[in-house]
């Protein structure tokens, strides 16, 4: 498609070439090792990243499989696993957790799509520092090695949740897995710090330091914000986990008692002492609440830039969403104690957490909202990315709506840990998020492997995935309200329970079928890879720069020169323009908005 | 470095943050985020601190005096940064290399000094449960009965300081390889064989040594991919991150050291 090719490129290219192979140290790399294991590109570190998030969250659902079997049929035994023992039911919620939060939902939407498109959307050749960058894969790779490896060592993989809550996770006696597994996983978080610390400042230095003339701050995409506030929020929280995970080791491996009490297990005096277990809470949970703005933050940018561009509209309210982004990573920091309401808080403490929990549905409704207004009155393209925008911005609200109702003390005493919880942070957390990445991946599909991904597939893919998703969790908001108990594994036989048995069947079906709608999902990627239509260089008429290259991009991103931006990156519609909307490289236009 | 050489020419990009290069911001962002780290652990000593009756004073002036003295070795170090950033900017090869050697030589020396005064203690009786016994020594100090009574003080002491040992560690280790670069491996390995086989198999240096050894490989790694020279920013950025060090044992040393002295 002609348009695709950013039209208005002005820049003479003989007089920056050789700024821009300074600012792009290292040349394209020769052989296979250098090219696509040890690479230094950013593009090849994003499909890295991307890759390992894709066997990562096969893993995890595989886990969450095994749970939904367990809990309607406890007793019966599967083939080659034999039956599920509660405490192995514990490990499978604490793997399933942990690899989806931390190399999932951390992993694609940031470390995968970030590293991919960021460098290319702000026009610049790579990303800061790209030796860091590749250490920082590698890093998180090893983090997921061992992390795995804690499935098969003896005791095999800890049982304490993925918050890892002392004194269960700091003191070897109290499970099975409790011993070198759990020892493995904290390894494997403090790994995984250290990687994610190295991507946060490379996205926040490359940000500020790499964007093409013309591409001001203002003129970011909203999907450069998104990753920019979240490696904001990595970079800050990740160094505090880091010190709590290091401390947890300690208490476990040398003898202190941070966050070990005076206390026995199964009759043991454990010889620790004066510790105190809300300390790890409060570490956690400063890392913990931002980490779920980690994991959504991305999407928002990205349904932000979706609605947009499948809207044919600018994007409602771009300054708003850009404060709204800020104001929700600002936030995130303040709420961490609505996490331990249940800890016997000070009420007044609880108080201000809950208020400030509150407000973060401010800047939640302003984003919602905008992107209302954007798709209002537009000209609709149901192209596939756009169903999984819309299907984020649904999982978000219903999500989200229960969020108000959790920041309350008095009704989260009677919620807390109980169903309503999984429920609600799975929709606005879990599924929303992996919504982001699945529209991510078909927006940008055809960019990162020149080939359409299958329109049917990819349609009958988001009917599976959110129907799917609606039956699964949202009955779970009712079962938590009639009391069930999260994180138990044997519930059939509990007499006041009896009468949730059939939603929990139905959930669990719901789950099968989910599952199964998954595999379209795989065998359209792995099959558009090598046989899908070829796809042209701008196959959604969209206006940031990636889509002014070539498809894939070459090595330094722009063939050797460095993109100019003159204009926004939602300019849709724009009344007077030969079409209907303008490139970012395109001749400057007067705001008609 | 190609960052800057990227911003004499200002047509290409937008005006950098505060005119500053890359590696700069990077530097300061990983400052930001250490700061974070050392933040929680001194939170969690504060948590510990707090929460404890009757937190023992147990320092002895002994132990006063020599942290005043690895004090004062940071302190020069920093005055020798200082002066190597100076050369750096003269484009003075010689004074830079020599003024970062002689900070090594300071960072060596607190590392050197700390290391005594934690196996002092540990003699004492001032112990982690695990920390193996010094054989055919009977501590018998009043920190014997620190240790037993408030463990929280070991644990935030040992804690603490041995994080900041380590940025140290770390910190001579990249200063070696801004003014050595490939000549500093063997140099490091030589140290990391001294550390691991000098000391004896109950101190937690025998253990702490291999620090080095890890260091060493990915240097090594690290050159292999990026084997340029290093000119006067890469000396201003590994001195920020060297008084970033300095600037966090200044919270620590009154924290840890002043407020459980025996005086008070």
């Amino acid at each position: 498609m002609a348009g695709g090719t950013g039209g208005g490129e002005t820049i003479t290219m003989s007089t920056h070439e050789s700024a821009v192979q300074a600012a792009h140290a290292h040349g394209a790399p020769q052989g296979f090792i250098r090219k696509w294991v040890f690479s230094l590109d950013h593009k090849v570190i994003g499909l890295q990243y991307y890759f390992l998030a894709l066997v990562a969250v096969f893993v995890g659902m595989f886990l969450s499989l095994l749970m939904r079997i367990h809990l309607i049929w406890p007793t019966v035994a599967l083939p080659l696993l034999g039956d599920i023992k509660p405490e192995t039911y514990l490990t499978l919620v604490t793997m399933h957790g942990t690899i989806m939060v931390f190399f999932v939902l951390t992993t694609a939407p940031q470390g995968g799509f970030g590293n991919y498109f960021l460098p290319i959307q702000i026009g610049a050749p790579d990303m800061a520092f790209p030796v860091l960058n590749m250490l920082s894969f590698w890093t998180t790779l090893v983090g997921f090695i061992v992390m795995i490896a804690a499935f098969f060592v003896a005791g095999g993989a800890p049982l304490h949740g993925w918050t890892g809550y002392a004194p269960l996770s700091a003191v070897q006696s109290t499970g099975p897995g409790e011993g070198l597994g759990a020892d493995l996983w904290i390894i494997s978080i403090a790994i995984f710090c250290i990687g994610a610390l190295m991507g946060a400042l490379n996205f926040i230095t490359t940000t500020l330091d790499m964007r093409a003339k013309g591409m001001t701050m203002m003129r970011m995409p909203l999907t450069v914000w998104a990753w920019f506030v979240t490696a904001i929020l990595g970079l800050l929280a990740f160094g505090v986990l880091l010190s709590a995970g290091i401390l947890l080791l300690m208490d476990r491996n040398l003898g202190t008692s941070f966050y070990v009490p005076l206390i026995t297990v199964n009759g043991q005096l454990t010889g620790h002492k004066g510790g105190s277990p809300l300390l790890w809470q409060h570490l956690f949970w400063f890392f913990g609440h931002p980490e779920v703005y980690i994991a959504i933050l991305p999407a928002m940018g990205l349904a932000s830039q979706l609605l947009s561009v499948f809207s044919r509209k600018p994007i409602f309210g771009y300054k708003a969403m850009v404060y709204a982004i800020l104001g929700i990573g600002f936030l995130g920091f303040m709420v961490w104690g609505h996490h331990m309401f249940m800890s016997g808080m000070s009420p007044y403490t609880a108080f201000a957490f809950s208020i400030m929990t509150m407000g973060i549905g401010v800047p939640s409704a302003i984003k919602t909202f905008n992107w209302l207004g954007t798709i209002w009155g537009g000209r609709i393209r149901f192209d596939s990315p756009m169903l999984f925008a819309i299907g984020f911005v649904s999982l978000f609200v219903s999500g989200g709506i229960s969020g108000p109702f959790l920041a309350q003390p008095v009704l989260d005493i009677q919620l807390h840990d109980t169903y309503f919880v999984p429920g609600h942070f799975h929709l606005i957390m879990g599924v929303a998020s992996i919504f982001g990445i699945f529209a991510a991946t078909y927006y940008w599909f055809p960019k990162m492997f020149g080939r359409m991904m299958n329109e049917s597939l990819a349609r009958w893919h988001f009917w599976f995935s959110f129907i799917g998703t609606y039956a699964i969790f949202m009955p779970m908001h009712y079962l938590g309200m009639a009391g069930m108990p999260r994180r138990y594994s044997q519930m059939t036989e509990v007499g006041y329970l009896l009468d949730l048995i059939p939603l929990q069947k139905f959930i669990t079906y719901a789950a099968f079928i989910t599952i199964a709608g998954q595999l379209i999902f795989l065998v359209n990627l792995f099959w558009s890879m090598f046989k899908g239509k070829k796809a042209v260089d701008n196959p959604w008429e969209a206006t940031t720069l990636e889509w002014t290259t070539a498809t894939p991009p070459p090595h330094d991103n722009f063939g050797g020169h460095t993109p100019v931006v003159h204009n926004g990156p939602y300019e849709y519609g724009v009344p007077g323009a030969p079409r209907d909307y303008v490139m970012q490289t395109d001749p400057e236009i007067e705001p008609a908005h | 470095m190609a960052e800057s050489a990227l911003h004499d020419i200002p047509s290409v990009y937008e005006p950098s943050l505060f005119g500053t290069y890359s590696k700069k911001i990077g530097m300061w962002l990983f400052l930001l985020s250490d700061s974070l780290t050392f933040g929680a652990l001194l939170y969690a000593y504060s948590y510990g601190r707090i929460s404890t009756a009757n937190w023992p004073t147990p320092f002895h002036s002994a132990s006063i005096v020599n942290a005043t003295v690895m004090t004062a070795f940071l302190l020069t170090s920093s005055l020798t940064m200082v002066l190597a950033v100076r050369a750096s900017v003269d484009r003075n090869a010689k004074a830079q290399t020599l003024w970062l050697l002689a900070t090594m030589v300071c960072g060596v020396g607190f590392i050197v000094l700390h290391g005594r005064e934690w196996s002092n203690l540990i003699a004492e009786g001032l112990t982690l449960p695990m920390f193996p016994a010094v054989p055919g020594h009977e501590a018998a100090s009043e920190f014997v009965n620190v240790s037993k009574t408030v463990p929280q003080f070991a644990a935030t002491f040992f804690g603490l300081t041995g994080m900041h040992m380590l940025h140290v560690t770390l910190g001579v280790i990249y200063l070696g390889v801004v003014a050595l670069r490939r000549k500093f491996i063997p140099i490091l390995l030589v140290l990391w064989l001294v550390a691991w086989l000098g000391t004896p198999v109950y101190s937690p240096f025998h253990y702490g040594a291999h620090v080095l050894l890890i260091a060493a490989i990915v240097i090594s790694i690290i050159l292999w991919l990026k084997p340029k020279v290093y000119d006067s920013s890469d000396v201003e950025v590994a001195g920020l991150y060297w008084h970033f060090v300095d600037l966090v044992w200044m919270f620590i040393f009154p924290l840890v050291y002043l407020m459980s002295a025996k005086i008070l």
